[in-house]
């Protein structure tokens, strides 16, 4: 199959409303008489299920939570980009498009970036009327800032809690739909499988967590709005329950999976304190403009921080970087961080962190104005440490916090297997090989409210009449190998625990596909997970049934997905041999540590296609930048 | 740390079920609650007894997954902290720990310390939202809102539905949670046209749940690890009782 | 329709009824208490202050009619209460069918709160037996008709009886520590400001009661009453 963007061509600011109009539309009353399957119910999910329920066809949603209201997207903090210019600071839909393909270092889709920019303003509009309670300045009027290293203030905010307002009023949106008999919702509710009768995706294959049934669902179409893979490596700052299973198995029944390797780490987070950890914590970026980056300048340092003088500390990043400082992008402060703890001058009982220093914000300003303005991220700090940042230094240190990576798509978020969507963070979305802050909100939403919505049509118009049941014998054979897979894994009976499986296959990858990759890491990480694979299908341990609510289970799942998805990823990586983005082959990098991107032979979409033997196919979607120069980031 | 376990275990929603005792060694000061669990059950695992099933997912304390009653308070009773965010240096070396579900008649065990709490979902359901379909927004900017009712309507907006409140409330209610949505859409100017529908639907859907009354008795707000206040439990009455007594259907009507 | 019975089985109707009623015999308690006060202005003036009761309303109304009005009212208002109390509280015990093993610690609750139905339940006998005891002398070996100025001061004088009105009016004053706040917010009074001013006010009348009430059989006990 060759890929096809669909991406309409033309002056970039028509090709939207040209495509809208071109493409076939579902007559009103004719809406009810399609079935969409909806999977994942968060910012992406629940705008689209709610925004179909709305134009009248008839939805089923599935999460795996208990409610809509706790997917993962509830956990983002600083906010959500639009193009509004309320600042009147020289905003423009064009310079969010701008940013966006230049921040994503130009491994995106114009057409997308620019269509993402423009919906991006009705957004808002849409969230403002559904009561989310933005940050608001006296007047009255929606208050923002900047965000992430952006030139003007476009992020619109709710204290730091931005993901959760958005994130209800979707799931209110949703819970109106479900009140009004348009969306039956099903909680608990995993998809196990997608089901493809005659080319086409025809349903879901599920399994009900609390009783371990396994039941089908047949759709005219089916939406996987199901988030991204960050937690292959099992710490980071994603929810627990993130997984890349439904999204691997729609890739294993042909939907193409793009740039695997695009795995974005955030620098600020709180360094693991022991083995047991399960998970590590975001703090805001915004704790840079104030906090100095600094670890002891030898390697063999045992002084408590406060002890060590001025003249033995290296402030690494005003060390290297003069005109930025402490506020060098995600990715360039995340590798100058681990390089400095493998030099040894790490700090904290594990040595995988850095100090991140107030003392001197605190001197300046003094500190009710600190506590003003980061309060409740020391009390969290605070919290999690137990240790007192206005007194101590704090201890930070990267962690994977978002995949850009996800299953291919076109313009109309259409995947490779007709009549099968992919939205928000499951798709490869438009931020090509690193996303800003603050636009993963945007992208989701935008997503759900604004493009499936419209794009769907095209591909149900001409469906009008088609019957669609589980009879089809895809179905039965679908269900078949769902519940052997899960069989297979409760008759290991092996001596291991999933967690204990999972950790190690995420160091793996954290290690060989982390911050930093080289081509012998990913040669040798390609020998060692499907070794670390046969050993988790023979010495698996879990204790429990198939039929009943069994955690373990569930986990085993989705960690089986993940070895096959560590595989691609450092397959990808080998394969896109520049530095791009938050992909960073370490031969690639300019004296600056810049990463060194190769665009004569780099400027496409990797989009693997899964073959029978367990092995990959690439294809490559080649991108043209006819609006946005391709040029060199610098932040010397 | 040395750390005697007492964890509710019941294998279904209709078994019945008895606190089981677990001893730990080993628990470092600074692992989270649910690590410590984690370690347990990886422990019983290989033990080949079923792993303690509980709910979580952020162990940020932001989801409202998780939540049991440790040592009888909901959430350990830390200011403002879920179960994720409580770590093993607030208990003493040898201390004993009891864990329970929440217990409410609106929120069954399914298993162990897990429960099921949709009745929240449908008392959002019945009203809890702005009727706005989407695309008919105006501009963000076309309604200004005060800004000290923006951050009291975000106050109430920050409930994660964890069910603490009604878990800790020796009646059982769910009033904090259910004013908490009532007051955040009813502080808004977006949310006048349907307030006193939205009060009436609201709560009779959580009288129908089978949740107790409020009979003021702020522990609800102790517990509540996002601080929200019973003053919104008045706000919710006060509208209530305007709806009803008053006829007022819609701010502006009548 | 359905919307009114459902407004009526309410807990949070059922709240605002308690709060009313209970507001109602709050009422009847402080003016109780400042007509008992003329006890301290020895026989003739209490005497004649329930004489006067009886005469209000003249002259529309007979003499004692107003009193039965009054009365009627409050026994309504008690009708209601604790027909609320007792709807709220079948449906509290049946939000919470299973209790905890290791109890609750209660974090801002007081003991007030928690035995409300108790410390009513206990207030409302009491009242039976002070009915019995100074308004119809069933319960009073030394009964005068219309000298309540003897009633009351031959009653203390017997420390078991002063001892029951002590408890009592203790039980009260704890019983109106919770409900004089909690009324407000039954109702919807409230506001950032306004909760610490219920606050005080309920301290503030739970203890003038309490105070108040108890002065008598202490006062009688400690012979400065005789
Ligand atoms: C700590 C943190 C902070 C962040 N802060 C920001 C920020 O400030 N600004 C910003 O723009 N972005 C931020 N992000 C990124 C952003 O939150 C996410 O990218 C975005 O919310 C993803 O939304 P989603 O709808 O695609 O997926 P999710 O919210 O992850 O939803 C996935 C849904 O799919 C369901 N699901 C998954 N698999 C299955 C299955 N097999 N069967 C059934 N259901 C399934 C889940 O139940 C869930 O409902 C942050 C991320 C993190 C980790
Ligand atoms: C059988 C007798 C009584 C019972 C069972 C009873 C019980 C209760 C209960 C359960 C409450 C609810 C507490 C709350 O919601 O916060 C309450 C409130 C109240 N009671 Fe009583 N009570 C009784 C008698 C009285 C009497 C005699 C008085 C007056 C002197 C009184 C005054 C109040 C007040 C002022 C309130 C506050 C109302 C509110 O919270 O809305 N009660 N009572
Ligand atoms: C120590 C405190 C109290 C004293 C000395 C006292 C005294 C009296 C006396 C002397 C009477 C009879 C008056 C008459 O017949 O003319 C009376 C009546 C009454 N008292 Fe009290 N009382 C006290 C506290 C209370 C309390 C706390 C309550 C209620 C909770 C109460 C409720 C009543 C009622 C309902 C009547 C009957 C009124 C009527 O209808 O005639 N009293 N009291
Ligand atoms: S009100 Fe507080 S305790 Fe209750 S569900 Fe919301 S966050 Fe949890
Ligand atoms: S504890 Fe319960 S009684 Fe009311 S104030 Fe809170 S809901
Ligand atoms: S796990 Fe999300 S709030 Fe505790």
């Amino acid at each position: 199959m060759t890929l096809d963007s669909k991406a309409p061509t033309g002056p970039i600011e028509k090709r939207w409303d040209q495509h809208r109009f071109d493409i076939k539309l579902v007559n009103p009353a004719n809406k009810r008489k399609f079935r969409i399957l909806v999977v994942g119910t968060g910012l992406a999910g629940a705008s689209a299920a709610a925004t179909l329920a709305e134009l009248g066809y008839n939805v089923e949603a599935f999460t795996f939570h208990d409610s809509a209201r706790r997917a993962h997207s509830i956990a983002a903090q600083g906010g959500i980009n639009a193009a509004k210019n309320y600042q009147n600071d020289g905003d423009s839909i064009w310079r969010l498009f701008y940013d966006t393909v230049k921040g994503g270092d130009y491994r995106s889709r114009e057409s997308n970036v620019y269509r993402l920019a423009q919906v991006s303003v009705e957004i808002i509009d849409q969230a403002a009327a559904q009561g989310v309670p933005f940050a608001r300045e006296y007047g009255g009027l929606l208050d923002n800032r900047s965000f992430g290293g952006a030139q003007v203030s476009r992020t619109f905010y709710a204290r730091g809690q931005t993901g959760q307002q958005l994130l209800l009023g979707a799931y209110q949106a949703l819970s109106r739909q479900v009140q009004a008999g348009k969306v039956k919702l099903h909680r608990r509710k995993e998809m196990m499988d997608v089901v493809v009768a005659d080319g086409q995706a025809r349903g879901i294959v599920v399994r009900d967590l609390t009783t371990g049934k396994i039941t089908s669902h047949a759709g005219d179409a089916v939406v996987l709005a199901t988030g991204g893979y960050g937690t292959v490596f099992f710490l980071s700052t994603n929810a627990k329950n993130c997984n890349v299973t439904a999204a691997w198995r729609a890739h294993k029944r042909g939907a193409y999976f793009a740039n695997p390797c695009f795995t974005q780490i955030h620098p600020t987070c709180i360094p693991v304190s022991g083995d047991y950890q399960s998970k590590l914590t975001l703090m805001s970026e915004s704790l840079r403009n104030d906090g100095r980056i600094w670890v002891p300048s030898n390697a063999d340092e045992s002084r408590r921080p406060n002890d060590i003088p001025e003249d033995e500390r290296d402030y690494y990043l005003e060390r290297r970087y003069p005109s930025f400082g402490n506020l060098v992008p995600r990715d360039v402060a995340s590798r100058a961080a681990k390089k400095v703890c493998d030099q040894g001058r790490g700090v904290g009982p594990t040595g995988l962190g850095v100090y991140l220093d107030f003392a001197d914000a605190i001197r300046r300003v003094g500190r009710p104005a600190i506590e003003a303005k980061y309060g409740n991220l020391f009390e969290m700090y605070e919290k999690i440490t137990g240790e007192d940042p206005y007194e101590v230094p704090m201890r930070i240190y990267p962690a994977i916090h978002y995949t850009m990576g996800g299953l291919w798509v076109d313009y109309n978020l259409m995947t490779s297997i007709p009549g099968l969507y992919a939205l928000g963070e499951a798709n490869f979305s438009d931020h090509g090989a690193n996303r800003l802050g603050a636009s993963a909100l945007m992208q989701g939403l935008a997503d759900g409210y604004f493009v499936l919505p419209y794009t769907i049509g095209d591909y149900l118009a001409p469906r009008m009449g088609e019957t669609v049941d589980t009879s089809h014998p895809a179905f039965a054979e679908t269900e078949r190998a769902v519940a052997e897979r899960l069989d297979r894994l409760l008759s290991i009976d092996g001596s291991r625990t999933v967690d204990d499986f999972h950790r190690a296959l995420g160091k793996l990858v954290w290690d060989y596909c982390g911050m930093e990759r080289t081509e012998e890491g990913l040669n040798e990480a390609l020998q060692k997970i499907p070794a670390l694979r046969e050993e988790f299908w023979s010495d698996l341990k879990i204790v429990g049934t198939a039929d009943s609510l069994n955690q373990s289970l569930e986990k085993a799942a989705r960690v089986a997905d993940f070895f096959e998805l560590a595989e691609l990823m450092c397959k990808d990586a080998l394969d896109r041999d520049e530095s791009c983005g938050a992909h960073f082959r370490v031969k690639h990098q300019h004296e600056d540590g810049e990463a060194k991107r190769n665009d004569e032979d780099y400027s496409y979409v990797s989009a693997w296609e899964a073959t029978d033997n367990g092995d990959w196919t690439l294809h490559k979607e080649e991108l043209d930048f006819e609006y946005v120069k391709q040029t060199q980031r610098s932040y010397k | 740390m040395h750390i005697t376990l007492h964890v509710w275990r019941q294998a279904g929603p209709d078994a019945d079920g008895t606190m089981e005792k677990y001893e730990i060694d080993d628990v470092s000061p600074d692992m989270s609650f649910l690590e410590m669990l984690d370690v347990l059950n990886d422990d019983l695992t290989l033990k080949g007894e079923e792993p303690i099933v509980f709910e979580h997912d952020c162990r940020e304390g932001i989801c409202g997954s998780c939540g049991f009653m440790i040592n009888g308070v909901a959430h350990g009773g830390k200011h403002h902290t879920t179960a994720c965010q409580l770590h093993m240096r607030s208990f003493e070396d040898g201390a004993t720990i009891y864990i329970e579900p929440w217990r409410s008649a609106a929120f069954p065990v399914l298993k162990d310390l897990m429960v099921d709490r949709n009745a929240f979902d449908r008392i959002i359901e019945s009203g809890g939202y702005v009727s706005v379909n989407t695309g008919s927004a105006p501009d963000a900017n076309e309604i200004p809102v005060p800004k000290a009712n923006a951050e009291r309507a975000f106050e109430a907006a920050t409930c994660i539905g964890c069910g603490a409140c009604v878990a800790q409330c020796p009646n059982g209610a769910a009033h904090l949670f259910t004013s908490a949505k009532v007051s955040h859409l009813n502080l808004l100017p977006q949310g006048q046209p349907e307030r006193f529908q939205r009060t009436e639907k609201m709560v009779a859907q959580m009288e129908e749940e089978s949740f107790g009354s409020c009979t003021n008795h702020r522990e609800c707000e102790a517990v509540c690890p996002k601080g929200i206040d019973i003053d919104f439990i008045a706000r919710m009455n006060r509208d209530y009782l305007r709806a009803q007594t008053m006829g007022r259907k819609t701010q502006n009507y009548r | 329709m359905g919307s009114i019975v459902k407004f009526f089985r309410s807990t949070v109707f059922l709240k605002a009824v308690m709060a009313i009623t209970g507001f109602l015999l709050f009422g009847f308690i402080v003016g109780h208490l400042t007509g008992n006060l003329k006890l301290y202005q020895g026989p003739e003036a209490i005497n004649s202050y329930a004489e006067g009761l009886r005469e209000l309303g003249k002259p529309f109304l007979a003499p004692g009619q107003f009193l039965w009005i009054a009365r009627f009212g409050l026994l309504a208002a008690v009708g209601l209460h604790i027909w609320s109390a007792w709807r709220l509280t079948l449906i509290n015990h049946r939000a919470r069918p299973q209790r905890y093993v290791a109890g609750v610690d209660w974090q801002k609750s007081t003991y007030a709160s928690r035995t409300m139905r108790w410390s009513g339940v206990i207030i409302a006998t009491y009242v039976i037996y002070h009915l019995l005891h100074f308004t119809t002398g069933h319960a009073h070996g030394d009964f005068v008709y219309g000298d309540v100025y003897h009633n009351v001061v031959s009653a203390f004088q017997q420390p078991l009886v002063s001892a029951i009105y002590i408890v009592a009016n203790l039980l009260l004053a704890v019983h109106l520590y919770h409900g004089l706040w909690s009324m407000f917010q039954s109702i919807g009074w409230t506001g950032p400001r306004f909760d610490p001013f219920r606050q005080r006010f309920a301290i503030a009348f739970a203890v003038i009661i309490a105070l108040g009430n108890l002065s008598f059989p202490l006062a009688v006990l400690s012979g400065i009453v005789r």
